[in-house]
């Protein structure tokens, strides 16, 4: 392999990436908007559910129940009901996520110490803000009901003390910035994926690129190489945004952090190489690389859906996905600021994974050139 | 504009068709593509926490303490990874990341609970997945807090006082796979309207054979209509296999009309087609028409509520979300398949969707108009 030939195609790659200004502005524009709004628009923390309040009882004391669901913090009182059958409504159409039933006799039943029930009607539709919803509401009717208690200083027999490590806030921009890290480099991947290679091929100049006196990993090293270095900025970018912006810690090593971003790199554009000369067109290696880069990334790492709750057989299918390792290694370094040893494994599955996508980009080529 | 052709339009049809079919690679991305991003999303999305790995560090070791530590295996939400002789092995499993949370439960707690001053454990969550943290913390507090009431005499006194009678509609069992099926839907419509149309135009003009059909007297919406019409029927196939292998295989309930989701479906469509067009067309390589792809998908999935709940956004992003297409067809997907809703609740989205469809086509064709006259 020679230096010289190597860096020559890295050139070409380098000028024809330059004619076309506006795909760069793309590709350095596409990890800070997404940044942007997966940063302030996904949060997982639900507040401010909308509630519809039916008060049947109309005294101090369900104004004081009703008061204590909207102090909460959690629920919003977004309507006041008249009848049964208003509550429906609100839920078939969405309006509000839940109804607050309080029932005639409840201060009576209060005052009698018979127990007395409230209704919480939930639309069970949307299961994760109902399950949310569910939780909050039992601990405010708990309180509200201890608090009704002869004896003050109620304490519960086992007390929880509970310590939370990494993120303590438990912010979603926490977990969000760093797993993003690894679904903006698959995207850039699959451009190269889909494009520059395809592209050779459809316009017929790989024929002349196949006839000069270049070796096939100079190919395929030169056409990485710039990508590579674009995907890096990426990192460097939506990183800073994450910091700067959106005071996402990064507690562990910066240079790790590109290291593995490398290795992770080298892997999806290695795969993405190797599909493309396989498809030779942009079209159908776009939508490959989606489905084999993209959509695992998303969906199979971990980066907001939780590995442990999937069915076993995908459990074992995300062993397969290099985002999957990538994750852990970037939210190691931001969050927990741990090193090489706690991360070995991860970045050896990296480490693997680049070398099978080499060799497979480098494999494909040589079929095609035989 | 003069009266457009039947004929021409047909040709182009039969153009796009046949190049969509001509190559064997492309069919199975068609159809079996959407299938298998319908089994991954119906399987990977799960915001259920369902036997989420705990490590337990038992310093007491009694029954008591061994009593705790079932009933939160018990509850089903959670299973005992690690059990852990030493403090630094829960610090170890965390920093591995081999258990979401662990449970710490001290030497003295058997002897406080039979005291009745009151026994203390400790929790330590790993906060980096905090959608995991948070919704396995309010498992666990709540489990716990349950055990404590149980061991202490205030039961009985709680009873008698206000209590909370939930009661779940149109998802009993609050699974979040009754919710994100369908919502898949919307995505993959979209999806497949982007990835056909938002080439269609800059392929030609990139191969060059954007001018031939140019001095061709095929007018530019005759070329639009030709160039969608394949695009929406296949998303209407795709269509109809999802809400087949959802409600057939994941067992969603469809209470509400097919008609209504056809309809809406057409209109969300228009919106899918316009986007991709107005892509195609301001792109010059087929590169830039990619990157500009993600630039629409991304965020129209991300404020559409598919996975995050729009009315927890910042104020700004719940009103730019009142102009993404996806979000209304959500709304109206969930609503018909979970509520068995009809137009009659749901024509605010049917406007919505249908203002935003017809002025995005209209906006797509007179810039492809423009575009190549």
């Amino acid at each position: 392999m020679s230096r010289r030939r190597l860096l020559a195609i890295a050139r070409k790659e380098v000028i024809q990436l330059g004619r076309d200004p506006r795909s760069l502005i793309l590709a350095f524009l596409l990890p800070l908007l997404l940044v942007l709004v997966f940063g302030y628009a996904i949060t997982l923390d639900v507040r401010d559910i909308r509630l519809a309040v039916l008060d049947l009882d109309v005294t101090s004391e369900s104004r004081k129940l009703v008061d204590a669901f909207e102090e909460s913090g959690y629920f919003s009182v977004h309507r006041r009901l008249e009848r049964h059958g208003d509550a429906e409504r609100m839920l078939v159409g969405g309006e509000v996520s839940a109804v607050l039933v309080i029932p005639r006799d409840f201060a009576a039943d209060v005052a009698a110490r018979r127990g007395a029930p409230v209704q919480l009607l939930l639309d069970g539709s949307d299961a994760n803000t109902a399950t949310i919803a569910l939780g909050y509401a039992d601990a405010i009717v708990s309180r509200f009901a201890a608090d009704l208690l002869p004896v003050r200083d109620v304490s519960l027999a086992v007390e929880a003390e509970t310590r939370i490590w990494y993120n303590q806030t438990l912010e979603s921009r926490n977990m969000i910035v760093p797993g993003l890290i690894a679904v903006l480099m698959s995207i850039i991947a699959a451009m190269l994926t889909s494009l520059t290679i395809a592209r050779e091929w459809e316009r017929g100049t790989m024929e002349q690129l196949v006839a000069t006196p270049v070796h096939r990993l100079e190919v395929v090293f030169g056409k990485l190489l710039p990508y590579v270095g674009i995907g890096l900025v990426d990192v460097v970018l939506a990183s800073a945004v994450g910091v700067l912006m959106f005071g996402v810690p990064l507690r562990g090593s910066a240079a790790l952090l590109l290291a593995a971003s490398v290795l992770f790199l080298l892997g999806a554009q290695g795969l993405g190489i190797f599909l493309s000369a396989a498809l030779r067109s942009q079209v159908l290696a776009t939508q490959a690389a989606i489905m084999v880069t993209y959509l695992p990334a998303l969906l199979l790492s971990g980066f907001i859906f939780a590995i442990a709750n999937m069915p076993a057989a995908l459990q074992v299918v995300s062993y397969a996905v290099p985002a999957r390792y990538f994750i852990t290694v970037t939210r190691g370094i931001f969050l927990k600021g741990v090193g090489l040893e706690a991360l070995l494994g991860s970045l050896i599955g990296l480490a693997i994974y680049s070398v099978i996508g080499l060799a497979l980009a480098s494999r494909a080529f040589r079929k095609e050139i035989a | 504009m003069t009266a457009l052709s039947r004929f021409r339009i047909r040709q182009i049809v039969r153009k796009e068709v046949r190049q969509l079919l001509r190559d064997p690679r492309s069919r199975p991305i068609l159809f079996v593509a959407p299938m298998v991003q319908l089994l991954l999303f119906g399987y990977a999305v799960n915001t259920d926490v369902r036997n989420t790995p705990l490590a337990v560090l038992d310093l007491d070791r009694s029954a008591v303490s061994r009593e705790l530590a079932d009933e939160m295996v018990s509850s089903g939400y959670f299973e005992i990874a690690i059990q852990a002789e030493r403090p630094s092995e829960l610090v170890e499993a965390l920093d591995r990341g081999q258990v979401v949370i662990a449970l710490e439960i001290p030497p003295q707690f058997s002897r406080d609970l039979a005291s009745g001053r009151g026994a203390s454990v400790q929790l330590l969550v790993d906060g980096t997945d905090s959608n995991t943290g948070t919704i396995a913390l309010g498992y666990l507090r709540r489990a716990i807090l349950a055990y404590g009431l149980r061991k202490s005499d205030l039961t009985e006194s709680l009873a008698k006082g206000p209590r909370l009678e939930p009661r779940a509609w149109f998802n009993p069992s609050l699974e979040s796979r009754a919710y994100n099926v369908p919502g898949v839907i919307g995505i993959l419509i979209l999806l497949m309207c982007l990835l056909l149309t938002s080439f269609s135009v800059v392929r030609e003009r990139e191969l060059g054979t954007l001018d031939q059909l140019r001095v061709s007297p095929v007018k530019p919406a005759e070329l639009i209509l030709g160039k969608t019409i394949p695009v929406a029927v296949v998303a209407l196939i795709d269509l109809a296999l999802i809400v087949a292998v959802g409600t057939a295989w994941f067992g969603i309930p469809l209470r509400g009309s097919l008609l209504v989701l056809l309809a809406a479906s057409l209109l969300f469509i228009l919106s899918g087609l316009a986007a991709g067009l107005l892509i195609s067309t301001v792109s010059k390589t087929q590169q830039e028409a990619f990157l500009t792809m993600y630039l629409v998908l991304l965020p129209s999935i991300v404020l559409s509520g598919f996975f995050f709940p729009i009315h927890s956004m910042p104020e700004l992003f719940q009103w730019i979300s009142y102009l993404n297409p996806v979000r209304y067809f959500l709304e109206v997907v969930r609503a018909v398949f979970l509520k068995g809703a009809g137009p009659v609740v749901l024509w605010p989205q049917f406007a919505a969707l249908l203002i935003l469809g017809t002025t995005g086509i209209a906006v797509a064709i007179r810039r492809f108009a423009r575009s190549i006259a």
